[in-house]
């Protein structure tokens, strides 16, 4: 809770608190590893975020990772993250053991609140390496990306098939060779043949797929959902394979959202790519922002004030809650309701027009920047979101008599993908459908960021593990950001909404008349953009829909190296045909409500 | 030549008042959603229904080339022609009745079984999947539900002993049957909606699962067809409801008979507006479940204990 007098303004919090209390565990694990794998060299890294990176050799990487999954007490038993580098023309790369591409597995341990990260050097043009999908399901899909973005083979993976570009794509997008820019590949021309190629690529083969086409008693049907269908909220295909009207199996096809907003980060100034990442989560708005800079800032070492601290929690809570009136409207559609989404939508606009005032712009403001946020909050803005705080509660009352207590909303939710603890973790699952699941895991309380710290807020949790309670949990999660917001509200620190560092970008403009020093910087940071010093980093937020993370890698230039975005989305997705086996059609709409995605936080 | 002037008038009347529920029921559930509709063609929107007739009959009239031709063709105006020959036993006041059959709710029953065929056919003929589980769905929840409607109104047969609608209105002089058979008119208009597959029933078609089910490729005129068979079911369903337990045309004398028939059917014609704009659809087994399970045993025993009492009372 904050410091109610005025005058207390230093926050009681640094990071480095919290990471050292944990370097005694870290130095564990080191010699636990090494005692396991004596024969192995691990080559530790220092990184800017203080996870413990590995670097190990390919051949032990599975050995690895099963112990730490398996073997030892408290363990890494979410795979939280796992990507690829392409190191060829990375600078300082002498340094490490890096070579030419490097796969990175980040594992997380929930017992220990704690990551760790696994690297991979890998040689050769096209290199290989063994696959963990019998170790984890959700390395699944990581591994077809990294296939997709690198062109590396994962050995024993089932089916190591393109999942972002299209089949008939030539070459691996995420490489450096690769270009970036639609004018350095030539006009593009749409021809019989190349319609005719295309079409056929996306005919569905259940055989690919180890589907059968009949049973013993029947003929399965394929149905298509998507690309365009109502019921999946934006470009997504699913094929269903069907018997009756009972869902056998389904392959979800991702990829017709892909943007490379990845590669983009390797072009774009440090500065100038945040606006890409309001488009990732495009219902998150400034809270895809937030964990891009947050990454950026630990690079940079910028400690932002307290009132920029706030401000950003209180734009981040307040897209929360328009995010989650979207998922509650378009959800109670899906089963059919067709009212309440207009309700919603209307109060998302009150929500709207808070944030319009604050930032001018509505989904995607770009509002905050390195070190700060773009300008002080307007004058008034007090008034606008005591207005919505005293507004909304009946609101929220309103909406869970009409919806969540509705006997035949319970009765398409209840009992309806259901997914255990365990199943959970297993495949990925972050956000309100882990916390449905019985476990309150919350990156703003577990591993705060922010200032998360200093507010006083509760994590709703469920136990079922369905729809429902899914349902239930994000509509809990509405009332705790309202009182988020309420204590920004009722406490706003005073002082600056930039941070005085030379890396803050712009700085801010009342020294640069003054001062040398703050032009000839201001002057760079707007031309160029700033550079960032070398190093890696990875964020971690509790976004509306889970856990996003950035890992930026900076080789000491304008640019990032390497912007690996981790999406709660892709996981999700991933699991929906697990979940969605044995219930019908009509149930699948009902999971994909429930389970909240935004298309665009999966394919990036 | 007075009869035919019924005839046409009431085809008149029919065929307006379904065109005109497009744009009732936009009007109405933007009203009841906190927006505004349609508003800007003539007086309070009404145009738009000229609008979108003309619309319609200016779309391509597009049959895709893996359908059933003929089938396709005829399976839109099935719907219409069934539900249409419904009307002919409906009593709009004493005088304007097309047909006074003594078999009037058997007819009405038979005539809206037949609409059916228009799903099952549609559905089949598009050679498509979604239209396939869409006339599926169709057809069980029509089946089934008719069984119920049928056996909900066999409690007013029983009282009236008639099976003609005139006298069942004139049966209801005194008290109106919802008075004396309430369980039925519930049950009755439950499988009326689930026979009108509107929301919350209109799972045939359920939009966010299944597009838009057993008419996914019709367009233009074709599209128009199923749409006015939709909104002319509901217009049946209400004036059945309206004759069957709220006295049709009866009513105080200070308005005609047949403003009063109109009054109660509208009333319910908002009813059915008014279920779409609140209630989510209920999963189709759900349906069917409670259908044979709870519907089945309750119209029966309302069954049964009407015709205890109508036996108890005649001694």
């Amino acid at each position: 809770m904050f410091c109610k007098n005025k005058t207390c303004n230093t926050i009681h919090y640094s990071p480095l608190t919290i990471h050292n209390y944990y370097m005694s565990d870290a130095s564990a694990i080191l010699t636990s590893l090494h005692q396991q794998f004596d024969a192995v060299t691990f080559v530790p890294q220092q990184t800017v975020d203080n996870i413990d990176t590995l670097w190990l050799p390919k051949e032990n990487i599975v050995a690895v990772v099963r112990y730490l999954k398996n073997t030892i007490s408290a363990p890494f038993n979410l795979l939280y993250d796992l990507c690829g580098i392409d190191e060829r023309d990375r600078m300082g790369k002498e340094k490490l053991p890096a070579k030419d591409f490097t796969v990175i597995y980040s594992l997380f341990s929930l017992d220990r609140n704690k990551f760790i990260r696994l690297k991979v050097a890998l040689e050769g043009e096209y290199p290989s390496i063994p696959s963990i999908t019998s170790l984890f399901k959700n390395a699944n899909w990581y591994e077809r990306e990294v296939y997709d973005m690198f062109g590396i083979k994962f050995e024993g993976h089932p089916h190591l098939q393109r999942i972002l570009m299209p089949l008939t794509w030539q070459g691996h997008p995420l490489r450096k060779e690769h270009p970036a820019r639609a004018t350095e590949i030539g006009p593009y021309r749409l021809i019989n043949e190349t319609i005719d190629r295309e079409q056929d690529a996306l005919q569905f083969k259940p055989e690919e797929w180890g589907m059968k086409r009949e049973s013993d008693d029947a003929d399965f049907m394929f149905l298509n959902i998507g690309p365009q269908h109502p019921g999946t909220h934006g470009v997504l295909r699913i094929v269903l394979q069907l018997d009756g009207e009972d869902i056998v199996d389904a392959v979800p096809e991702i990829g017709f959202h892909h943007r490379g907003a990845e590669k983009m980060g390797e072009r774009q100034s440090w500065h100038t790519y945040i606006p890409y990442t309001d488009r990732i989560d495009y219902l998150g708005g400034v809270m895809n922002n937030l964990a891009y800079l947050l990454a950026v800032e630990k690079l940079a070492g910028i400690e932002v004030p307290d009132r920029v601290k706030v401000i950003r929690v209180m734009l981040c809570e307040l897209f929360r809650i328009s995010s989650h009136l979207v998922w509650f409207g378009t959800f109670a559609q899906d089963v059919g309701q067709l009212s309440p989404v207009f309700y919603m939508f209307t109060d998302r606009e009150k929500v709207f027009d808070i944030i319009e005032a604050v930032c001018g712009g509505r989904m995607h403001p770009n509002w905050f920047r390195i070190g700060g946020v773009a300008q002080d909050l307007p004058k008034g803005w007090d008034g606008l979101v005591r207005d919505f705080v005293k507004y909304f509660p009946p609101k929220i009352k309103e909406y869970t008599n009409m919806v969540i207590r509705n006997s035949l909303f319970k009765g398409r939710t209840k009992g309806i993908g259901v997914y255990t603890l365990d199943e959970a973790i297993e495949w990925g699952v972050t956000g309100p459908g882990l916390r449905a699941c019985g476990l309150d895991w919350d990156f703003r309380k577990k591993q705060p960021y922010s200032g998360y710290e200093m507010f006083d807020f509760e994590i709703p949790t469920a136990q079922n593990g369905d729809c429902f309670d899914r349902a239930v949990v994000r509509v809990e999660e509405l009332w705790q950001s309202l009182r988020i917001i309420e204590q920004c509200l009722n406490n706003m620190p005073e002082g600056n909404y930039k941070a005085d560092h030379p890396l803050t970008t712009p700085p801010l403009k009342k020294y640069t008349m003054q001062d040398i020093e703050t032009l000839i910087t201001h002057f760079l940071n707007v031309s160029w953009g700033p550079v960032i010093p070398a190093g890696e980093a990875m964020s971690c937020i509790e976004a509306t829909k889970g856990a996003n993370s950035y890992y930026l890698v900076s080789d000491g230039n304008t640019s990032s190296y390497r912007t690996r975005i981790r999406t709660p989305s892709f996981p999700h997705m991933q699991m929906v045909p697990y979940v969605s086996k044995g219930y019908t059609v009509a149930d699948l709409l009902s999971i994909l409500g429930s389970v909240d995605f935004v298309l665009a936080d999966i394919d990036r | 030549m007075q009869h035919i002037w019924i005839v046409l008038g009431v085809l008149f009347v029919l065929l307006n008042i379904a065109a005109g529920l497009i744009w009732l029921e936009r009007r109405m559930l933007a009203m009841w959603q906190d927006r505004l509709g349609p508003n800007r063609a003539g007086p309070l929107g009404i145009l738009i229904v000229l609008a979108d007739t003309l619309k319609l009959f200016f779309k391509e009239d597009w049959i895709p080339p893996f359908a059933d031709k003929w089938v396709f063709i005829t399976a839109p105006a099935i719907v219409v022609a069934s539900v249409l020959m419904s009307f002919v036993i409906i009593p709009f006041s004493p005088s304007i009745i097309v047909s006074d059959l003594n078999v009037g709710i058997l007819f009405f029953l038979a005539m809206s079984s037949l609409g059916v065929y228009s799903i099952v056919l549609g559905g089949w003929a598009s050679n498509n999947k979604y239209s396939l589980l869409g006339a599926l769905r169709g057809a069980s929840q029509m089946i089934a539900y008719e069984v119920f409607m049928g056996l909900s109104l066999m409690g007013i047969v029983m009282l009236t002993g008639s099976f003609k609608l005139s006298d069942i209105v004139n049966a209801q002089k005194d008290v109106w049957f919802v008075f004396k058979q309430p369980v039925a008119l519930v049950i009755f208009f439950i499988a009326g909606v689930a026979e009108t597959h509107r929301l919350p029933f209109d799972i045939p078609e359920a939009e966010s699962e299944l597009i838009a089910g057993f008419h996914s490729e019709y367009s233009g005129m074709k599209f128009g067809m199923f749409f006015i068979g939709e909104y002319l079911g509901v217009t049946l369903i209400s004036a059945m409801t309206a004759t069957m337990f709220f006295g049709g045309w009866l009513g105080p004398a200070f308005l005609p008979p047949w403003a009063w028939f109109f009054i109660k059917t509208f009333a319910f014609i908002l009813f059915f507006i008014l279920l779409r704009a609140s209630l989510p659809r209920p999963r189709y087994d759900q349906l069917m479940e409670t259908g044979w399970k709870v519907l089945l045993p309750l119209v029966l025993l309302n069954l049964m204990v009407t015709g205890a009492i109508a036996l108890w009372i005649r001694g």
